[in-house]
């Protein structure tokens, strides 16, 4: 069974169109990567998802149940952390901690104390004087402390150092671990790429891709750096090359996957002193997407 | 260099700072003027005068609005002094508190004064900048308000008292402005600031109205018994305004002295660490919901309290006091079957009715403001069903009115019981009031439906409630149409004792109101959040 289950889901606003048609898919035990630039309608798909807003048309369900209808009993088993954290100014930190956490069913003080530890936040003070870091620490604190079948993350990550980010990745691979799914929507792709098992990419309210890293790694070009005996600079000509750049000898280019075979064989008859490739990133992904779009609407 | 680019943060900060200043003065000129008028028309002559100044001398009247000067010629300057001052110079001091930690501690904690920090801008510039703005903004409203009395052209209200009046007001506000600035390097955050400044504005009050009372020694300590003691438009003594000026630069040169040792976001006061774990008490929704309100509750129940005795203490002097005035006869209809009192009895405890109110619509709008603030995403996310949200909320507030009326009521029987010859029982006063707690429904009622149906418009709700105000607070002078009248849920209950109570308007405004309730209950299900 799938826990989250979106089909053709479309949110509008009055006369704008926040999403058009969304289809999303996690299964169970899975991380799935959310991406997509601001405004692109992440947090609203998440906020159907969640039955705080409701979808226009289409169906929204998690662990089979209808996101809209059933929020009450859907909201027993998830977990939700937003972008953007507000809390009540007045309370402590460990004050908001346990009552999420006995909102959602019981606290458990040891995984608590030992998240509290982990992430290096001070309880005793009041939610006003935190920065947006510490904001998000209490969130995710409530959050991996609390037992719950899927995790809802949105951008759970944006006002946090290097090291917290650490930790967070680590907290979500055991909850991976224990057969838990997340949906983790994210700026950061290196972040996504670590984590998430598969990918969805949103644009102006579409799902423009779907699929595991790989999958996507078939639809994007990979990236080549030579350096060979003779000159190399006729592959510029040679089809299925982008971005041909070269320096004291050292060529480096971009290579379509249908053309990869036929561009080897040309490297082969050069004399390749030197070959490294590597595997488009997610961030060439993602780029790729949008710059083919702005050419696309410049055209 | 400490005060580099001050000229620009002046600027910066005025441009901040003019809409709120131009709503504070217009609101406060606008009030003392229009009552400067009133009484005037009100209190015409010398006889009329002389009445209330005999109700104003009661101990509790002088503990609330200070004492009586110039008791052998009451003129209406001296009337005007001795009731409106007081509280006006509250407000310019509360003004005060509020735009001071607005442009200083506010900043500070969102990280502005950082970045103007991290400029070519000297260390005290901010500071001083803010200080320069808000002392302007008290100045500036004195002087209109000097310019207003002496436009009125009142015989007793003259050149010299005029400018002393708007005098004494600006002074009370330089006051305030200082040792909110000290008061803010104190602390760590603008909400602990502007908390302890009006605990302190309290203390002042207090200490004056156990002074005006007690001793005059005593006043002299408060700052609001120092400013007093000018007795405008009796005797206009200048040196409290001296010593008043006095007091505001001593508070403003140890603000700066303290702000240059701190570190930014840094309080001087040691910040006790709060509670590392939730008590049980808030380890529910409506636990929750309860504590968050916690200051305000018992803020508006101390208040009501206050209101109720405060109308209590002038039961007393009624009968006397009103078989003088007109005005007031006119304003309570004429009916010779009842006493005045009893005739005043009735109108206040639609007024009261209408007091309670705030409280109970303030704690219901929360539930927007927690909308707007998309913390209600907390609890919708953790199996908390909209139903059960709104009832909270519901119930809370229902409960806040109807004691908030309780607790009014009490204290007008409390004090009218002390200063009354024939004090009214209790239980006739509480079955006069409390029959209006279904009114107050009706407004909740239809902060409900707002809320649920048109969410952007719920404070519209304000609206409904002054109108009721207006129609029965000026219902007896002016003449409105009697279908008019009918829109206010409060003109429908039976005014005790002068009609007889019946049971049917009243059940008539439950079922209304309850209808209106659950229909909110569909609406606000079937709705998006919007924050």
């Amino acid at each position: 069974m799938n826990m989250i289950e979106v089909k053709g889901v479309t949110k509008k606003f009055g006369k704008f169109t926040a999403l058009n048609g969304i289809d999303l898919e996690v299964k169970k035990g899975e991380v799935y990567g959310f991406i997509g630039p601001n405004g692109a309608g992440k947090s609203t798909t998440i906020r159907v998802l969640l039955g705080i807003i409701q979808a226009t048309s289409g169906t929204a369900k998690i662990f089979g149940m209808d996101a809209w209808k059933d929020a009450v009993e859907i909201h027993r088993k998830v977990v939700y952390v937003p972008g953007d954290v507000h809390l009540w100014e007045n309370l402590t930190g460990g004050e908001i901690i346990d009552t999420f956490l006995k909102l959602r069913g019981g606290i458990n003080k040891t995984k608590r104390d030992a998240l509290i530890e982990r992430f290096q936040l001070d309880p005793r003070k009041k939610a006003g004087t935190y920065s947006k870091g510490n904001r998000q620490k209490v969130a995710l604190i409530a959050a991996f402390a609390s037992e719950a079948d899927l995790f809802i993350l949105d951008e759970p990550t944006s006002g946090l150092d290097p090291l917290m980010e650490n930790i967070f990745q680590q907290c979500v691979e055991e909850v991976k671990y224990e057969g838990k799914s997340v949906l983790l929507s994210s700026h950061i792709l290196s972040e996504v790429e670590k984590l998430c098992d598969r990918v969805g990419i949103i644009r102006q309210g579409e799902m423009i891709e779907t699929g595991t890293l790989d999958e996507l790694r078939h639809l994007t070009r990979t990236n080549i750096v030579i350096e060979t005996e003779k000159s190399a600079a006729t592959l510029s000509e040679q089809s299925g090359i982008h971005q041909f750049t070269e320096e004291d000898g050292v060529y480096s280019f971009q290579v379509d996957p249908e053309n990869l075979s036929s561009v080897m064989l040309k490297v082969g008859e050069l004399g390749v002193k030197r070959i490294e490739s590597t595997p488009p990133t997610l961030e060439d992904l993602f780029m790729r997407h949008y710059e083919t779009d702005s050419v696309a609407e410049k055209g | 260099m400490l005060f580099h680019q001050l000229k620009f943060l002046l600027r910066f900060n005025a441009r901040q700072n003019w809409l709120s200043s131009i709503i504070w003065a217009l609101a406060i000129v606008g009030v003392t003027v229009v009552v400067a008028g009133a009484f005037v028309s009100l209190f015409g002559s010398e006889q009329e005068r002389d009445t209330m100044a005999q109700t104003l001398e009661n101990p509790a009247m002088v503990a609330m609005v200070g004492p009586v000067y110039g008791i052998d010629n009451y003129t209406t300057g001296a009337m005007m002094a001795n009731q409106m001052l007081l509280f006006t110079a509250i407000v310019l001091g509360i003004m005060s508190i509020l735009m001071i930690t607005k442009l200083t501690r506010k900043q500070e904690e969102e990280g502005k004064f950082e970045l103007i920090r991290s400029m070519p801008v000297g260390r005290l510039s901010s500071l001083s900048s803010a200080l320069i703005v808000v002392a302007l903004v008290n100045l500036i409203i004195g002087l209109i308000t000097s310019i207003g009395l002496i436009l009125i052209n009142v015989e007793s209200i003259d050149v010299e008292g005029s400018i002393m009046y708007g005098a004494v007001l600006a002074v009370t506000g330089l006051m305030f402005t200082g040792i909110t600035a000290v008061i803010t390097q104190l602390t760590e955050t603008s909400r602990g600031a502007i908390g302890l400044s009006i605990a302190v504005l309290l203390l002042a009050y207090f200490v004056r109205a156990i002074g005006d009372v007690s001793s005059e020694a005593l006043s002299l300590l408060s700052p609001l018994g120092l400013i007093l003691r000018t007795e405008v438009y009796v005797e206009n003594i200048w040196w409290p305004i001296i010593v008043s000026v006095v007091i505001a630069l001593v508070f403003t040169v140890l603000a700066f002295y303290l702000h240059n040792r701190r570190d930014l976001g840094a309080g001087l006061l040691p910040s006790k660490p709060g509670k590392k774990e939730a008590s049980k008490l808030l380890l529910s929704p409506l636990g929750l919901i309860l504590r968050l309100q916690r200051t305000q509750i018992i803020s508006w129940l101390v208040a009501m309290l206050f209101f109720g005795a405060s109308y209590g203490s002038v039961l007393g002097d009624l009968e006397s006091f009103f078989a003088d005035n007109e005005m007031f006869q006119q304003l309570l209809g004429d009916n010779s079957e009842y006493t005045m009192t009893e005739q005043f009895m009735m109108m206040l405890m639609v007024i009261l009715s209408i007091f309670a109110t705030i409280p109970m619509v303030i704690s219901f709008l929360r539930v927007r403001g927690e909308e707007k603030k998309e913390r209600n995403d907390h609890l919708l996310t953790t199996g908390i069903s909209r139903y059960k949200l709104l009832s909270y909320y519901l119930g809370v507030s229902v409960v806040i009115g109807a004691v908030s009326l309780f607790i009014a009521l009490y204290g007008l029987w409390a004090a009218g019981a002390a200063v009354m010859d024939d004090p009214i029982p209790l239980e006739n006063i509480l079955k006069a009031g409390m029959s209006y707690v279904p009114a107050m429904l009706i407004v909740l009622a239809l902060a409900n439906l707002l809320f649920a149906f048109l969410p952007k418009w719920t404070s519209l709700v304000w609206a409904y409630l002054v109108f009721s105000f207006f129609t029965v607070y000026l219902g007896g002078m002016i003449d409105i149409p009697e279908w008019l009248a009918n829109i206010s849920s409060f003109n429908h209950i039976p005014q005790i004792p002068v009609e007889a109570f019946t049971w049917t308007p009243l059940v008539v405004l439950l079922v209304i109101g309850l209808v209106a309730l659950i229909a909110s209950q569909f609406g606000y299900r079937n709705r998006d959040e919007i924050g």
